[in-house]
């Protein structure tokens, strides 16, 4: 369980290396945000261009993103090989109420007391490319706390941990594919890319389809942010309508009243490849089994 | 074709160590236990060092062939075998499942295991198959393999270890880099890893 790694545990574990080691390796220089922001510009200018010439949009991340310089030596450079989907491929592992528990959805009551920050709800559905609710599936979320800091023994920031917030959350979709979390609003944080890098707030999200090809890894983002044009993490969505999708809204429906604001963001997996039954289209899954 | 667009994946970041990993969470069988077999391998990067910090998910049909899509990966009792694990690489890149040979899910198929991987720098996940190195008649009839040239077709093969375990290890990149999967039918993952090398030689 991940709850059980205190705060108190993870610090005083002896230092380990930097989370994002300098990018010195890349050029001798100082990097400064206006060297990569130039660098994010001419690429996003080169894609404004190719849009203007006829060319589609792009959905997903450049995986050889050089401003995030991390990527440089951790993509492929061949072109990934189209495959049809086979056998395992087309099927997804089950998680069920047996895998998690009820209240591991909120992230404000896994301590003696209550988290420092702005107390949030983020709830939204998680559809296949045909808008299918995927039911009865696992969805995994992770993040810093209110003042920028991650639990996480690498992340180095000093900013303080809160004794009261460990920032993993976990829950399994609805019938109508519905998640939703109780958590406190995450902090701005740096990262050693260049200097003076800074992510804009972020909440991680891991979720599973229906086939084991949907599989998505993501962050979610919120509305306004002010680090979008400088991160180049957000920034390797080079399609502007791509990275929206990646941003919340505030949802005043979704507020509770002398309670916590809401914010509402819906996940889209890529379309699914099986031939469905029709058990399996009205979300027959999950641990009935 | 998808009605809807897909929202964009994310790298996994630096910081998932205390989230995705659980206990017992790369064990699929319990180490020992019979017909349980090691797989294991190495993350390397472009430059050929070792990824200290990457994430793999493996997913697949029990020994018979039969995908099982049963409860209980994250609560594991040590019985059920539920066909998915997660495993996170340590300090020197080195991964490691206890799992059970995969079954052929049709008769005469190649058997493989479906695997996922997730690294700090690694903007989106990358898909891609391990295959038991046995039946070489399997593997030349396989779709995939075979539309593979000898020398890409070898990284998505596994060595037999005297032990009976698997060894396969990934390369994210260079020249004996993983053949890496698209299974989108518009190519779309393909298409931005192409245009961003010519932008980049471009600027050269």
């Amino acid at each position: 369980m991940p709850q059980e790694q205190t705060a108190q545990a993870l610090e005083s574990e002896e230092l380990v290396p930097p989370a994002e080691p300098h990018a010195a390796h890349h050029s001798k220089k100082v990097e400064t945000q206006a060297d990569l922001s130039a660098e994010i510009k001419t690429i996003g200018d080169r894609y404004a261009q190719a849009l203007k010439n006829g060319r589609g949009p792009e959905t997903m991340p450049r995986l050889d993103y050089a401003p995030y310089r991390s990527s440089i030596l951790r993509h492929p450079t061949k072109s990934l090989h189209h495959a049809d989907p086979e056998t395992i491929e087309l099927y997804s592992p089950a998680f069920g109420h047996q895998d998690v528990h009820a209240l591991e959805s909120d992230l404000t009551i896994q301590h003696n007391g209550e988290p420092q920050g702005e107390r949030i709800i983020v709830a939204g559905r998680v559809l296949d490319g045909d808008g299918r609710p995927v039911a009865g599936q696992l969805v995994e979320i992770w993040q810093a706390n209110a003042s920028g800091r991650y639990i996480h023994k690498r992340d180095q920031h000093p900013a303080p941990l809160d004794p009261n917030f460990t920032g993993v959350g976990r829950c399994i979709t609805g019938d109508d594919g519905s998640y939703s979390f109780t958590t406190i609003k995450p902090g701005a944080y740096p990262w050693k890319n260049h200097l003076n890098a800074w992510r804009p707030a972020h909440i991680h999200f891991s979720m599973f389809g229906s086939e084991f090809t949907q599989r998505i890894v993501t962050q979610m983002y919120f509305p306004g942010d002010q680090l979008f044009p400088l991160d180049p993490i957000y920034q390797s969505i080079v399609d502007q309508d791509a990275r929206d999708r990646l941003v919340a809204e505030y949802d005043h429906e979704l507020t509770s009243p002398e309670w916590a604001l809401g914010y509402k963001w819906d996940i889209i997996l890529t379309g699914s490849k099986r031939t469905w039954t029709e058990n399996e289209a009205y979300g027959d899954a999950g641990d009935e089994e | 074709m998808s009605k809807l667009t897909p929202t964009p994946g994310q790298t996994v970041g630096p910081f998932y160590g205390y989230a995705l990993p659980f206990n017992k969470d790369n064990e699929l069988l319990a180490p020992g236990s019979p017909g349980s077999i090691r797989l294991q391998g190495t993350v390397y990067d472009g430059s050929g060092s070792t990824i200290p910090d990457a994430i793999l998910e493996i997913w697949q049909p029990d020994s018979e062939g039969n995908i099982v899509q049963r409860t209980g990966s994250l609560v594991r009792d040590g019985y059920t075998f539920t066909g998915w694990g997660r495993g996170s690489v340590g300090n020197s890149g080195v991964y490691t499942f206890t799992t059970v040979n995969p079954g052929p899910t049709a008769p005469g198929a190649a058997a493989f295991i479906s695997v996922a991987v997730f690294a700090r720098g690694l903007m989106n996940r990358l898909f891609t198959r391990v295959y038991l190195p046995e039946n070489e008649e399997a593997l030349a009839n396989d779709p995939l393999l075979s539309s593979l040239d000898p020398e890409r077709r070898k990284t998505l093969i596994a060595r037999r270890d005297p032990d009976g375990g698997l060894t396969w290890d990934i390369r994210l990149q260079g020249g004996d880099e993983t053949v890496f999967l698209d299974f989108q039918k518009d190519g779309s993952l393909d298409t931005s890893v192409n245009a961003d090398h010519s932008a980049r030689e471009n600027q050269a």
